[in-house]
């Protein structure tokens, strides 16, 4: 080799570790439906405080929740870039396409993180700082790191993490944390596992491929049938938690009602139907259903309150 | 420039030319955001007591 070539092949080897990274692919590290499902279910919290806080507080509070839960998700797609680059579902993500290096999502998140930790307890108060940062650490160090490739609890206990934002939301309000705002983490909580499951059900040989012992990977689809029937018989009751506490009227109470027994229904066919196309597409059907669940049960929980706030209160 | 001190720079492909300058006004849009976001809650926290200092 004469030196020129070893210049060359210096310079090329340099020159490719310059990223070709778009804002968008930084976008996507935040994961943006899962951002969503956080924004949402904060915003309820937010909005059941018994305190009227300034509409700019609450906004930048929710801003903060959401970009500490956007550091989560690009933390995760750093740690998890090779399991992620072995299942479909995922394998389009920036760092396994190639458009990103894993080091610019370790920055990216750890950035995004500290920031929204530190303008959460300076706007509002630092429980709630503590309860941000306290649910990013859970979700990387114990679920990301540690749960999601040794038990098929995993998402069990991780569920932790995507249970807490309403609990930060209302603390962020009140500088307390309420069973009205742990009735939310419930609810969250419970619902996690048939949610998931019924996803992992039909993508276990992707899950399998990379090594992540789901459930059904581990236990079987017979035992996982079970148990999102066991956790959905749980979560159906825990829907009404927010009417006994006085947080809701009777309407939701009302609708929580229906829609837990809706949960059971399609918890119930994916129990009784356990081969062929028919046990994929109701499985399917559960975890469609569960994202409306939830959607529905928090909107008519936030609906509610901002008629009772537009009557008279402040946010 | 010597040709051959060209040679050891680094030149970018058009591709990563865009990258950057794309990143680079995602960055400066992100920082201006939060420099309102932090003037904004100032205001509405301290109201008129932002004026109110010792002298």
């Amino acid at each position: 080799m004469n030196s020129m070539s070893f210049i060359s092949e210096s310079h090329t080897s340099r020159n490719e570790a310059i990223s070709t990274a778009l804002p968008g692919d930084f976008l996507a590290l935040l994961k943006p439906r899962v951002m969503s499902l956080v924004i949402f279910t904060a915003f309820t919290g937010i909005l059941i405080a018994p305190v009227a806080v300034h509409p700019v507080i609450s906004s930048a509070s929710l801003l903060a929740i959401a970009i500490g839960a956007g550091a989560s998700g690009a933390l995760n797609m750093w740690y998890d870039a090779d399991i992620d680059a072995l299942m479909r579902r995922t394998q389009d993500r920036p760092i396994p396409a190639g458009r990103m290096h894993r080091d610019d999502a370790l920055a990216f998140g750890l950035v995004l993180a500290f920031f929204s930790i530190l303008t959460l307890g300076i706007v509002t108060n630092w429980l709630a700082a503590g309860l941000l940062s306290f649910t990013i650490f859970f979700y990387i160090a114990v679920y990301t790191m540690w749960l999601k490739r040794t038990t098929p609890q995993n998402i069990v206990i991780g569920g932790a993490a995507g249970a807490l934002p309403p609990v930060v939301g209302y603390a962020a309000m009140t500088g307390d944390v309420s069973l009205a705002s742990l009735s939310l983490f419930a609810i969250i909580f419970f619902w996690t596992p048939p949610h998931f499951w019924a996803l992992a059900l039909v993508k276990a040989d992707d899950y399998g491929r990379a090594g992540i012992p789901m459930l059904p990977n581990v236990k079987g689809p017979a035992r996982t049938r079970r148990d999102i029937l066991l956790y959905t018989l749980l979560l159906a009751p825990l829907g009404l938690l927010p009417y006994f506490m006085g947080v809701a009227s009777l309407t939701y109470g009302v609708i929580a009602s229906a829609l837990g027994a809706f949960m059971l229904i399609f918890a119930l066919r994916v129990y009784r139907h356990r081969s062929g196309p028919q046990a994929s597409r109701c499985a399917m059907q559960l975890f469609g259903f569960s994202l409306l669940y939830l959607f529905v049960l928090f909107a008519s929980l936030a609906g509610e309150r901002l008629l009772v706030i537009s009557g008279g209160q402040g946010i | 420039m010597p040709e051959s001190r060209r040679e050891e720079g680094l030149t970018l492909t058009s591709e990563q030319k865009r990258a950057r300058q794309q990143r680079n006004v995602a960055i400066g849009l992100a920082i201006g955001a939060f420099v309102l976001l932090f003037y904004v809650v100032t205001i509405v926290k301290l109201g008129p007591g932002v004026l109110n200092r010792p002298l």
